[in-house]
């Protein structure tokens, strides 16, 4: 159509005219993507551990001087029974603790099995699970060095060799990252893409031209069309961006193909541009539509799965999240570029998403007025 | 003007909004290559009138034909067919001049040739050549207003309407518009114009008063003089509004 072409001209125009849209489209997922990560990891480094050692052997002395050493704990105490390290836990000097149960050596030794029990202070809970996860991860590194040793002694040659895996490539403080970043980037997309369109269609409105447009025989598809590819655009660059930070920084590069991770993108940010743009035909103000957008994404992003586990919430939430966008670009985005899935792994996400963005982009359709 | 083709018709016309009624049963003719005034204190109810017409605002009941067209069914066919400039500036202030003729021609469905052309004759007749590169933000209200009449009229409709075109413009240029709108009179598009100023009405061919809602006479400028008696449209005016309720 020949319409669009020069809406977007103007679109385009209008955008890269404005130098604070610019800057904060290019700065915003830069500074994201830099300082989130970073702050995240200072209050990590600084998790308070309370030790309970009923075993006392050569083997959990080991053990604790690993999880220590590791550098992200900070010994509050090395306690005699698990009442005395609770009550550091009640008194929040310590956000978790490490019991070793008696026997711990002469299990693992024997029986290659150890029992190990890890409690987490609920006040301060994602400090406290982190930190949790990292002191999992670090008794699983223990445990493959133990077996690895082991497994060198000639009498324990039966156990097949391929079981043994060494767990030494995993490093705490960089799975942190490699978990936050593709969320923090799910996140940046959604809102800069649905700000963005919330707020243009209601400036048009605030500022009167959106009169001069409805006095037209321009199409209502084409219309918002031509405010839905540049926004489009744009946030592609911005992702595109968070990749290359995410690459360069981070080191992150994603397993899976980059046409699956982008292919999804392209639909989802169509989902996410809809609401924006639906969201602004409901609303005469760039304040109401402020503040639509902001509970929107308020929910969007807790019910998200970034900071909070979807398989950890009520059922109720559970099924709230099907509704949610963001749930899905989160998942796929950890699921292409950690896991490495692939197209058919992300189909259900992609359809889901397909349909929402049909829905919310004929609902603006028909929602935007030129006469009212 | 000959008993010919009436452009817009009017019948009966209203809006509400709630119990209020912005615009109360107006009913009139305007015919092609008309200038036709549109008078009205504050509030009377011009422009709500005026968006009807347009196809900007469905009307709460009455009836209208614009160029032919039923303002309820066929609005995007009105829409084709005219031109409004609203009261409040509304081109693009962050677009250069340029941009704004060719975005405006371009939805309007004007060719590449044509807008060219168009940009063209619309800034040497304007005088806005060395300032066609600026931003519209940047021009004097007087410029603006008659490169938001030109544009308004880009693609040569058959009506064009004008809410309060000249108001807080200088007598120089309130004169200057009025050449403009005379030309695009002299090419067949019929003017509908409102204003507070008594000496535009005199420029109208014929001229109707709206009163709180209600449009209360219409007529030609010398008919309505000799019919109140008095000899100018200022008593003219002021005889009627001084009944109005409303007012801003
Ligand atoms: N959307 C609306 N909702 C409620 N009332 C409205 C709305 N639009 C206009 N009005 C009211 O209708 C009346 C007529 O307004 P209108 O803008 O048509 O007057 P006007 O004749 O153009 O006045 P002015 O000379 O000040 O431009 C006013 O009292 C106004 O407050
Ligand atoms: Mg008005």
């Amino acid at each position: 159509m020949r319409t669009l072409k020069f809406l977007l001209r103007k679109e385009f125009r209008q955008i890269f005219r404005d130098k604070s849209i610019v800057a904060l489209i290019f700065f915003m997922p830069c500074i994201q993507l830099i300082v989130m990560p970073l702050a995240a990891d200072y209050e990590v480094r600084n998790v308070n551990l309370a030790v309970v050692d009923h075993d006392k052997s050569p083997y959990s002395q080991k053990l604790i001087s690993k999880v220590i050493a590791s550098g992200y704990f900070k010994l509050q105490g090395y306690n005699a029974s698990f009442k005395e390290a609770l009550s550091l836990i009640e008194s929040d000097q310590a956000d978790l603790i490490l019991e070793i149960p008696q026997g711990f050596e002469r299990n693992l030794i024997r029986e290659d099995k150890q029992k190990l029990f890890v409690a987490v202070n609920a006040i301060n809970g994602t400090k406290a699970n982190l930190g949790g996860s990292y002191l999992n991860s670090i008794i699983g590194a223990f445990n493959a060095d133990i077996r690895m040793q082991l497994i060198q002694q000639p009498r324990f040659s039966q156990f097949p060799v391929i079981d043994i895996v060494p767990s030494n490539w995993f490093n705490p403080v960089l799975n942190y990252k490699i978990y936050i970043v593709p969320g923090i980037l799910a996140i940046l997309v959604t809102m800069v893409g649905g700000f963005l369109s919330a707020l243009n269609i209601v400036k048009e409105k605030e500022i009167g031209t959106i009169e001069q447009i409805n006095v037209t025989p321009i199409k209502k598809h084409i219309f918002i069309l031509g405010k839905l590819i540049p926004f489009w655009v744009l946030a592609f660059i911005i992702f595109t961006i968070g990749l290359i930070l995410a690459r360069v920084f981070y080191g992150i590069a994603p397993i899976g193909s980059l046409f699956v991770l982008y292919l999804f993108i392209a639909v989802y940010l169509l989902t996410v541009l809809g609401f924006g743009l639906l969201v602004s035909t409901f609303c005469d103000t760039q304040q109401q539509a402020m503040f639509i957008m902001f509970f929107f994404m308020m929910v969007f992003i807790l019910l998200g799965g970034l900071f909070t586990s979807i398989d950890s919430m009520p059922e109720w939430a559970k099924l709230v999240t099907r509704l949610n966008p963001v749930r899905y670009m989160i998942e796929v985005m950890r699921m292409v570029i950690l896991k490495g899935s692939g197209l058919r792994d992300v189909l259900p996400h992609l359809a889901a998403v397909a349909i929402m963005a049909v829905v919310l982009n004929g609902w603006a359709i028909l929602n935007y007025k030129k006469t009212n | 003007m000959a008993a010919d083709e009436k452009v817009i018709v009017a019948d009966k016309l209203t809006k509400r909004f709630g119990d209020f009624i912005a615009t109360n049963e107006i009913t009139f003719e305007v015919s092609k290559g008309e200038i036709f005034g549109f008078l009205g204190a504050n509030g009377a109810g011009k422009t709500t009138a005026m968006r009807m017409l347009c196809g900007l605002s469905a009307p709460t009941s009455g009836n209208a034909q614009i160029a032919g067209y039923d303002i309820y069914s066929q609005t995007e066919l009105i829409k084709k067919n005219i031109g409004y400039m609203s009261q409040k500036f509304s081109l693009y202030e962050n677009l250069t001049i340029l941009e704004n003729i060719e975005f405006f021609g371009g939805i309007y469905g004007l060719t590449d040739q044509q807008i060219k052309v168009k940009t063209e004759e619309l800034v040497n007749r304007l005088g806005l050549k060395s300032e066609a590169k600026k931003l519209v933000g940047s021009l004097p209200l007087g410029w603006k207003q008659k490169l938001s009449f030109s544009v308004a009229v880009l693609h040569e409709p058959k009506i064009v309407f004008l809410d309060e075109p000249t108001g807080g413009v200088d007598p120089v240029t309130r004169r200057q518009f009025w050449d403009l709108i005379y030309e695009a009179a002299d090419r067949g598009i019929t003017i509908f114009v409102t204003t507070h100023y008594m000496d535009e009405a005199e420029y109208c061919n014929r001229i109707s008063i709206m009163v709180d809602g209600r449009l209360e006479v219409l007529d030609t400028p010398a008919n309505l003089k000799r019919s109140f008696g008095v000899g100018t449209m200022d008593e003219v005016f002021y005889q009627l509004a001084r009944s109005a309720k409303r007012g801003d």
